[in-house]
Parts: structure tokens; sequence; C-alpha cells
């Protein structure tokens, strides 16, 4: 880690937490990879909370853009079997999926 | 205990194509047969904003005296279930289109302000349909037609106190959403939908009780009675010593109970991030503007306008513009005959009858057009037919959208007005029932009631009633 000093900014029930959010199984060598991989970025972070932004403009986009929108027209939706050509299951004109169950 | 209530309300909104791409919304398509790489969520594809969407949501805003925010972004809500196969729903977090509206309702004569606290955009999700029952499916098959429909969602302050207030809200917020002409308002379908956060306190408090969150209510009847259901739930618990806990439960209509759904369904943490395929919307004010400018006449302005133009009383007001079909089809049967009250009552007790109040669509299909039912109402008027009759002649109406002159006229129903011939019709009722008319003498005038029965009864229900009455009297009082 980059910065030993530090106590970790990211636990092992934090990487658990987010993991089971999505819906992912890690190993045991695989959380600990997570968790300092995903320390190493809040790390970086931290590190940009240096630069001063006095006066500047909070942003979501990288672009300096606004309004990109489009009429409210209907085009050609994608053949239904082109759509379901992909899928792991299906049935008929359905996708199939496995029932959702409690964990 | 105080009840608090407050209500999300998330609307399909009435444009043509999805929210980010250009399928069409069409209603009851071929199960995925209006979807593409956008609305699946396929890797790689774009999100682009349908502009008449925004306008919606702007013009809704507006009639909720929202404020219109400038700054205006979508965000990304993480869950993970099959409806949405890119694990995010687009959403709005902060920063939403606009925020701090009311709404004005009336209960029991009385009117009460409901806060809107924001409304923002966001797109639908697929449609699930599970194989055999809930409880034995073992898969589930997906309908991704929905997915990326535009939804508008809402969310009022919890200052609602009843179900009935609730229930009360959500007709009114229908119905301007309705007039707006940026939803159908039709629950079920589901392009009108309901979650509830029901709490209770002890009277006077302001602070908030435990909060519960009810889903799948799916009419306005069922809004009604989940809350009812949940607060009688929570209310016997907490006197019962109980702790409420905080979670999701689901309306059962069919049983008519509320269920805890399991907490791990609907985790809350949603990681909510700027969606970066989006760049910010910049509200202009200029369009905001020509929005208001172009806004409809509205629920409770028409409601005013009705009471005034028509001197209509405050329930018939209420009840004719809550439905904005209704509205038009009285407006349009007053202006061939301009007895508004008389419109009126044959439009609550006659077409409510045949048509639900809350359907749009049917009642501007309706077989007996507003001009068919002032042509009706006519044949009253000038005294061919009589109000009995005529509401005869109303079922014939309904089924055949034929009008009323013609029926009348095909089946003879033309109202007896003729004097003389009435006159000789109760002459002979009297000859036939003297001891009707010993009862009369001995003071008993109900007898009098029986006579006119029977002299409808000899006329087939075609003597008009007035004449009848009146010729009838002069004869008993000579008697």
């Amino acid at each position: 880690m980059p910065d030993a000093e530090r106590p970790p900014m990211i636990s092992r029930e934090d990487v658990l937490h987010v993991a089971r959010l999505a819906r992912l199984e890690l190993s045991e060598p695989e959380l600990e990879k997570m968790r300092e991989q995903l320390n190493s970025i809040l790390t970086y972070i931290d590190r940009l909370k240096e630069l001063d932004v006095t006066g500047v403009e909070p942003t979501s986009h990288a672009v300096p853009m606004v309004n990109v929108m489009r009429d409210d027209v209907v085009v050609p939706c994608f053949p239904r079997d082109e759509m379901l050509a992909n899928a792991p299951d299906r049935v008929g004109e359905f996708f199939r999926v496995p029932r959702i169950i409690e964990d | 205990m105080d009840v608090v209530i407050g209500l999300e309300v998330h609307a399909q909104l009435l444009t043509r194509s999805k929210m980010f791409c250009g399928c069409a919304t069409t209603f009851g398509a071929a199960p995925n047969s209006q979807t593409c790489p956008v609305c699946q969520g396929m890797p790689g594809s774009l999100p682009v904003v349908n502009r008449r969407a925004v306008e919606f949501g702007i013009r809704t805003a507006l009639a909720f005296n929202c404020r219109v925010n400038e700054a205006c972004r979508f965000a990304r809500k993480h869950y993970y279930y099959p409806d949405m196969p890119k694990n995010f729903q687009i959403s709005q977090y902060e920063e939403p289109l606009a925020e701090d509206g009311a709404l004005e309702i009336d209960v029991d004569g009385a009117s009460r302000t409901i806060g809107i606290q924001r409304l923002h955009l966001e797109e639908d999700v697929g449609k699930l349909v599970h194989e055999g029952t809930l409880e034995t499916a073992q898969a589930s098959l997906v309908d991704f037609n929905r997915s990326g429909v535009p939804l508008m969602e809402t969310v009022s302050r919890p200052d609602l106190r009843s179900p009935e207030e609730a229930a009360a809200y959500l007709r009114a917020f229908r119905a301007v959403l309705v007039y707006l002409g940026v939803c159908d308002g039709n629950m079920e379908e589901g392009s009108l939908r309901c979650d509830a956060n029901v709490s209770l306190r002890p009277r006077g408090s302001s602070e908030l009780g435990t909060k519960v969150e009810i889903k799948n209510m799916n009419s306005f009847k069922n809004v009604q009675r989940a809350l009812e259901f949940e607060v009688r739930r929570q209310a016997e618990a907490l006197e019962a010593g109980l702790r409420l806990v905080q979670e999701t439960r689901l309306w059962d209509a069919e049983r008519g109970y509320t269920r805890s759904m399991r907490s791990k369904e609907f985790a809350h943490d949603y990681r909510y991030f700027p969606e970066p395929d989006l760049v910010p919307l910049r509200i202009d004010r200029a369009w905001v503007d020509a929005i208001r400018a172009g806004l409809p006449e509205l629920p409770r302005q028409r409601r005013q306008r009705f009471l005034r133009q028509y001197g209509l009383p405050a329930y018939d007001a209420e009840l004719l513009t809550h439905s904005q079909a209704l509205a038009d089809y009285f407006e349009a049967a007053t202006g061939e005959l301009p007895q508004a009250k008389l419109v009126s009552n044959w439009i609550m007790s006659e077409l409510l009858r045949v048509l639900p109040a809350d359907d749009e669509a049917a009642i501007r299909a309706a077989k007996i057009t507003p001009r068919h039912l002032a042509g009706l109402l006519k044949l009253i008027e000038d005294g061919t037919i009589s109000g009995k009759i005529a509401k005869d002649v109303f079922q014939k109406m309904v089924v055949s959208g034929e009008e009323a002159r013609a029926i009348v006229a095909r089946e003879g129903l033309t109202q007896l007005a003729d004097e003389p011939a009435l006159a000789a019709v109760i002459d002979q009722v009297i000859a036939r029932n003297p001891k009707a008319i010993e009862d009369f003498r001995k003071g008993k005038t109900a007898a009098a009631k029986a006579l006119v029965g029977q002299i409808m009864k000899a006329t087939q229900g075609k003597a008009n009633p007035a004449i009848v009455n009146r010729l009838l009297e002069e004869k008993l009082s000579k008697i």
C-alpha cells in the first residue's frame, strides 16, 4: 500500500458488503486483492483532495456540454429474435431467468 | 394516534418513444417486440434524453406549483433484479427536475394542501411473468417492452392524515395528469402506480414513528383498503406494546392484508452516482415560460368555473370535473341543452351507472354521445316522453347508439297528452275501482296514487303524469 501509515479505509467487511450488493462471490485471495485495490483507489482520490478547487464549478461530466436531447420520434426496434439470440435461456417470446430466491 | 402518510406516485408519460431510445411505448404489444440494445441495457449502448418527457415533467411540475430546477441531472440507481439487465436504473437523485410544490385536495367538504417534495424523471423496468404461481415458480419470464418507458416519480410530503385523504390525493393527482395530457392515468394497466409510506405517532407529536412502505396497490380502492389495513395493523401492534420494524410490505388484494417483503429483496443501498452517459440538463427559463403559457385549465379551476357558469351544486361540479372526459361530456351536452342541472343529474345517475367515472376512454367512446343525451332530455322537456320512459330509452341508446327520437318513434313511446283521450281513460279506471273511490271518500288520499298507477298501466306508461294528476284531481273533487 502506498500509504502504510494510515489505517485501511476499506475493511474486509466493506468489501464483502459491496460484493454482496453486486452479487459477486469472491474467494479469500480475491477479497484481499479487492480490498487492496479499492484502498489504493480511495487513497488516490484523497490525493486529489489536496488540489485547490476554489471557484471551480463541480461537474458530473468530463465534457462541458448540456441539453443533449432527441425528439420524441419512434424508430424501428430491433427484431425480437436478434434481441433474444444471446439469451442463455428463452421460452417462446420471453427471456427466461432463474427464480429469484432469498439468500 | 395520528396517522402520517406520504405517497410516491409513478406515472408513465404519454410519449411516443421511450425515455432514452426511439423504441415505441405502445401498451400490450407482443412480448419483447419493442426493444433495442439501449432499453435492454447492453454494454456500449448510449442513452439520449427524450425532450418530450422533460417537457411533460416540467408541465406537471408547473401544475403543482413546483420550482423547476435550472440544473438537473440523471443518476444511476443500482440494484440487481432481472427486470433490469444493466443492473441500474437511470433515475434522478440530487438535482431532480423539480421540487417544493403542492396539491389541494378536498375531503368531506374541507380543503387541504398537501406538499409535494420532489418530482423527477426515470426509466421504467421490464415486466416479470412467473412460471406457475409465485410460490412454486422455478423460473420467471421477462418482457422488456416496458423497460425504458418514461416514468415520472412524484413524492408527496408526509402530510396525509388518513387513508381517505390518501385516496383523495391520488384522485386529484390523477385528474391533473390526465388534464395535462401527460399520462392516461390507467391504474389497472399500471400507467399510474402508487406506493405509500405509513406511520403512526402520538397525537400532536411532531416526531415521526417507524415508517413502513406499502407497495402493490393497483387501484384507488386498493390504496384505501391497503392503508386502512396497515393503519389498523400498526395501531394494534403499538397498543400491544410491540415495536414496529422499518420495512417494505406488499398489499395482497385478494387476501386483504399486507405482508412483509423479505428484507433482502429490497436492499436500500442504491449507491447513486451521476449517470456518466448523459450530460446534465440546463433548463432554459424561456422554455419553462412557454410551457407555463400552454397549461390547460386544471381540474380545480374547471370546478370553480362549473359552479360559477352553470350554477351546479359543489358535489356535481366536483364529480364531473374529476374526469376530464366526463367534464367535456357535460359541457358538450349542455351546449345542446342549457338545463345544466338536468344534464348533470342524468350524467351522474344514468351515464355513470353504465360507465366507470375514471375510464376516460370509455366515456369518450360512449355510444350515447353528449348530443344524443341532450336529444333525449329535450324529449322530456317538451313533454314528448315522461322521465320514466326516458330511462328505458336511455338504456336502449347505450346499447344501440341510436338517437332517442328514432327509438321513441319506432316503439310508439310518445307520451299521451291528449286531454279528452286521457279523461276517457280516467273515467274507465274510476268506474272499475269503486273500492278505491270509497277509500278516497273516507279520507285515504293514498287511494288516489293507486288510481294513477292504474291509469299509467292502462296507457303503457305513456300518459303525461302532470295532466293525469290534474284531471284526476278535478274528477275526484267532484265525486
